[in-house]
């Protein structure tokens, strides 16, 4: 075994580790943060696939910013764990069955009938002067080009619809406009009146 | 001498692990003896901006007090709250020290002089200033303590919002080297212009941002409302006691110098010299060299101290204001015009 092969194998197995940890734990903080070690793993193994820019990416927007939102949320829930205990074995066989066909059918798309080595090949390693961002970019932007673009507005529709749902006039809350607290003269605010002393 | 330089090549090529490691000793030992004295300086300089003396009583003029304060924390005792998360409260402060260690790996000193020459260095170092953020809200949820969970969720909000801004700077500064890789970013800022070749004058208002955004994502005045000692004690922090105590108080100090040195590397030309490179190329302490690196980190190192001294805390509304519609628009636009600067070639992109 070589070592680039031990190290995918320990990924891997962290990986397998943390993903059913993640489905197993009953609470669910500590299930967000084995998901968190679950990225990480997979981004090792896309760093030995030489996936440098997709890896570093799942790092910084997975673990940097989506799982930190879920944890937010997830934190500030107040789930009663014996609820959530219940009805485990009820539930079950549907659950066993349902895991059963997506296996089935992830084998039959992804499984050696159309992703074996005699189908596609195995990449050639490439030099240490590659540049895996350079790369994507340049076929980003330049091949697909509407696609990347496609993508882009349908995430910024998305974006603006979320906040719209969200937006709704609320009367009775007080806010302050700093524009308005900037432009503030010393004479709106403050009168100096001479006056005998009073005894 | 030679005898020495023969057995390093002979590690690189026999026993590169143990080449690597003492690597990276070399960069974190003195870090961490930057960390301890950039508390000592902190004490220091607050101290004279607020007409004292600052600690002056362990060592000559008080030289020994952070060694003092280090060896203080180290014999105290742990104390762990008793309905914690003991195995996550423990973990928290080392992922709020092991990113900001960790990010020193693809730092260029120095030309050549760098751990891992990663051409994808920026992103790296964005990914893992983006894991900081998981030390605070681990420590707050697993403290259980009602000032701890706040002071986590502020921290959480304020980081997330914070690092948008950061990244788009980032992202500026990448559009004017045209690379990611750190050392290609410094050489882009070489011209005969000196210290006026450098990307804070093109990228003025990027500079800026991204100095701001740096204090507001390592927690400090202005920004610290994750620790509000007035309002919420001290935050997050607020069970910790002893070496878990240390180890926060050495990842927010780490992360100030990498935050520090950072600025002095993408925005004031690393270890470029500020005079013009046909005047003094090959003077001594004059020329290109690593002490200028020095010298600029302490100069943005020293704008931390000088912030938490003059300026009052924000009000958290401010804070998420300033964040996402002030920064982030002015950050946008400034790509747009950094663009604009390199397409057609202006003054530093010719």
């Amino acid at each position: 075994m070589t070592f680039e092969k031990f190290v995918f194998y320990v990924f891997a197995a962290i990986l397998v580790f943390a993903a059913t940890m993640v489905i197993t734990r009953r609470n669910p903080v500590h299930s967000a943060l084995f998901l968190v070690l679950a990225f990480f793993s997979s981004a090792g193994i896309w760093l030995l696939a030489e996936a440098e820019f997709l890896a570093i990416v799942l790092i910084l927007v997975y673990v940097g910013a989506v799982m930190v939102l879920f944890l937010f949320v997830v934190m500030m829930l107040d789930i009663d764990l014996a609820t959530l205990k219940a009805g485990f074995i009820k539930h079950m066989p549907v659950g066993v069955l349902v895991a059963l066909v997506m296996a089935i059918e992830m084998f039959m798309v992804v499984g050696p009938a159309n992703f074996g080595l005699e189908k596609v090949p195995a990449p050639a390693a490439q030099g240490a002067g590659y540049n895996n961002t350079e790369e994507l970019g340049s076929v980003l932007y330049t091949v697909y080009m509407y696609p990347f673009e496609i993508a882009a507005v349908i995430l910024l529709v998305g974006i603006i619809a979320a906040i719209g749902l969200t937006m709704r006039k609320r009367p009775e809350t007080k806010f302050q406009d700093p524009s308005v607290q900037v432009r503030v003269k010393k004479a709106d605010r403050l009168r100096v009146i001479k006056m005998d002393a009073e005894d | 001498m030679d005898s020495l330089i023969a057995l390093w090549e002979w590690l690189g090529t026999n026993l590169i692990v143990l080449q690597i490691l003492i690597k990276i000793v070399v960069i974190v030992a003195p870090l961490m003896l930057c960390v301890a004295y950039f508390t000592y300086a902190e004490r220091k300089l607050i101290g004279y901006m607020q007409v004292r003396i600052g600690p002056n009583r362990v060592g000559p003029k008080g030289w020994l007090q952070p060694i003092a304060d280090a060896v203080k924390l180290m014999f105290k005792e742990i104390v762990i709250p008793t309905k914690a998360n003991k195995v996550l409260f423990l973990i928290a402060p080392l992922l709020t020290l092991g990113p900001a260690l960790a990010a020193w790996a693809v730092f260029p000193f120095s030309d050549g002089l760098v751990l891992a020459d990663l051409n994808a260095g920026l992103l790296y170092i964005l990914a893992l200033t983006s894991i900081g953020v998981y030390g605070v809200i681990i420590a707050g949820w697993a403290s259980n303590s009602k000032y701890a969970f706040l002071g986590a969720m502020r921290s959480a909000a304020q980081i997330v919002a914070y690092e948008i801004a950061m990244g788009f700077a980032l992202v500026g500064v990448l559009v004017a080297a045209g690379s990611l890789n750190l050392g290609e970013i410094v050489r882009a800022q070489q011209s005969d212009a000196g210290i006026f070749g450098w990307f804070w004058l093109p990228l003025f208002p990027l500079f800026i941002i991204y100095f701001i955004s740096g204090v507001a994502e390592t927690n400090r005045a202005p920004f610290d409302v994750a620790e509000g000692e007035s309002e919420i004690v001290a935050g997050f922090h607020v069970e910790y006691s002893g070496m878990p105590f240390a180890v926060f108080f050495l990842g927010e100090y780490a992360n100030m110098i990498l935050i520090s040195a950072l600025t002095a590397l993408l925005f004031m030309g690393g270890w470029l010299s500020p005079l013009p490179a046909s005047w003094v190329d090959g003077v001594f302490l004059l020329g290109d060299g690593i002490h200028w690196l020095f010298l600029k980190t302490a100069f943005a190192g020293f704008f931390f101290l000088w912030f938490r001294a003059t300026f009052p805390r924000y009000r958290y509304d401010q804070i998420m204001r300033l964040g996402w519609k002030v920064f982030i628009p002015i950050t946008i636009v400034w790509i747009l015009v950094v663009g604009l600067m390199v397409v057609y070639q202006f003054a530093w992109f010719s």
